[in-house]
């Protein structure tokens, strides 16, 4: 059971929230330029790692915004949440214990 | 290894059946193998299995990195049915039904398979519509599939409700009558003690730390007990596949994912056939000791922790109670989580990767369990050949490619 801090509303339940799956893949400027395979990793293909991961969340029942959380694949501890638009931050961990 | 029978039995009986020989021996792992299968579940215990019987590849480790059977095989809801939509899954998921209706014969080893029936639920025209669609398509495929009315449903299971007052009454379902369940520990330890009677060395608490790789080619495993040298080796999982595939250099288009499952205090027998709902979601067996088994949903996070979330409970328990009022008064003995290996498409991958002489086997998302024997007969027939067999050359990871995917979503009779 998560308790999701909204940046908005404070911490909730996680009933509240929708998870909306990694973080930070970004539309490739040029989709026509892309290979098939270029195209699936982009389309397909995640980190998924065991470890810190970056992915999004929206407070569906609640303020209905969206927002960034760093959470541990294998405590679910969150780390970090930030905002949309927000650079990934620079934490080497990522995908580690 | 000696043979199961009613004389052994006796034979045993005698001393009191203190003295019955390990089922698999406990090796060592030597420095090199032709094949080395990662993964000592269901799936990787088929696939060293098959290896050996059909293949004469016999000097194959599995290694495991907990104990034999510990994690998704040993935490799933035991349900066995091949009602798929698409050609490639019916003909896949056909083929490992025929060979679980074989497989107490064939490894001496009773995996108490139990056919006694499967049952889809429709709530809404739109379910009913959906399922009359897939009975036909499945019928098309020469596998068994009917159509049911509410009545039909209510003789199976007198102690459904089928009260068109519910907030999503029954209007109708679907059987697949050689659909039922098989004990899930009996699988791995029967597959087990196959492949070691055939010289397989079956390797627990061996945790695979490294994929050694010269020129494009798989030449080894690191391990925590130790280095093993192998030209081939085949990936089997499930929730980890994305790490082992890291440890390769390439990316998988695979989330993982905990599923849930509960079962209730033992009671006696009141439900002999297994009733599914996608609309609801939920689904629910009787095991032999007379618990409950009941299946939820997948948790919407990414997770490694084998636990989820109580709400998915809730919502499941809600579901099981409308559909089954006579059980609001029971207790819940235990609940658990897996982790569970999504695809895109919700059908596996079965095949080559970018590395050769690595083989991969994954994706099976929430249905891993039906398809133990049949994945691992397609399984070894990829690795012994280095070619897919044509059950499931259409499961490889060059579909997200190509873009020839398997939409099965709807195949789960409980969603994705």
């Amino acid at each position: 059971m998560l308790l999701i801090e909204c940046p908005w509303c404070g911490p909730r339940d996680e009933a509240e929230f929708a998870c909306g799956g990694e973080a930070h893949i970004a539309r490739p400027a040029e989709p026509a330029a892309l290979s098939d395979a270029e195209w699936a990793d982009y389309l397909f293909m995640r980190k998924n790692p065991k470890g810190l991961h970056r992915e999004r969340w929206c407070h569906t029942l609640g303020c209905r915004r969206w927002f960034n959380v760093e959470r541990s694949t294998i405590t679910h501890e969150i780390t970090r949440i930030y905002a949309m638009g927000e650079a990934a931050p620079a934490n080497e961990n990522e995908g580690e214990a | 290894m000696s043979r199961y029978s009613i004389f052994s039995l006796i034979r045993h009986a005698r001393t009191g059946h203190r003295d019955w020989p390990r089922a698999w021996r406990s090796p060592e792992p030597k420095p090199a193998y032709d094949v080395v299968i990662v993964g000592g579940g269901g799936h990787g215990l088929a696939t060293a299995y098959y290896l050996a019987k059909e293949h004469g590849i016999a000097n194959v480790a599995v290694l495991e990195k907990g104990w034999l059977g510990g994690g998704n095989t040993g935490r799933n809801t035991t349900v066995i049915r091949s009602n798929y939509l698409w050609d490639s899954s019916a003909a896949l998921y056909e083929k490992s039904l025929q060979l679980f209706e074989g497989l107490s014969q064939e490894l001496n080893f009773n995996v108490m398979l139990s056919q006694r029936g499967l049952v889809g639920l429709a709530h809404t025209q739109h379910d009913l519509r959906e399922i009359a669609r897939r009975v036909n398509a499945i019928r098309l495929n020469g596998i068994d599939s009917e159509l049911l009315t509410p009545a039909q449903i209510k003789e199976l299971v007198p102690i459904i409700n089928i009260s068109p007052t519910v907030r999503y009454p029954v209007i109708g379902g679907s059987i697949q009558r050689r659909g039922g369940v098989a004990r899930h520990d009996a699988v791995a330890w029967g597959l087990a003690r196959g492949a070691d009677m055939r010289g397989v060395d079956i390797i627990e608490n061996c945790a695979v730390t490294g994929i050694r790789r010269e020129g494009g080619r798989v030449t080894g495993l690191e391990t925590t007990r130790g280095a093993i040298a192998t030209g081939k080796v085949g990936i089997a999982v499930a929730g980890h596949s994305s790490v082992l595939a890291a440890m390769a250099g390439f990316r998988l288009p695979i989330e993982s994912h905990p599923l849930q499952a509960l079962v209730s205090e033992p009671i006696k027998p009141i439900i002999d056939t297994v009733v599914m709902s996608g609309t609801v979601h939920v689904y629910v067996s009787q095991s032999d000791r007379g618990e409950l088994v009941m299946g939820a949903g997948i948790d919407v996070f990414n997770s490694y922790a084998q636990r989820g979330s109580l709400p998915v409970i809730e919502s499941m328990l809600a579901a099981a109670v409308e559909l089954f009022p006579i059980f609001s008064r029971l207790k819940m003995m235990r609940k658990w989580g897996g982790i569970v290996d999504v695809c895109p498409d919700a059908s596996p991958i079965i095949g080559l990767t970018p590395v050769d002489g690595l083989y991969l086997n994954c994706g099976w998302g929430t249905g891993g369990f039906k398809s133990t024997p049949g994945s691992g007969w397609v399984f070894a027939h990829t690795i012994a050949t280095g070619a897919p067999h044509p059950l499931n050359a259409a499961f490889s990871l060059e579909r997200f490619h190509s873009g020839a995917l398997i939409d099965e979503h709807g195949a789960a009779a409980v969603a994705h």
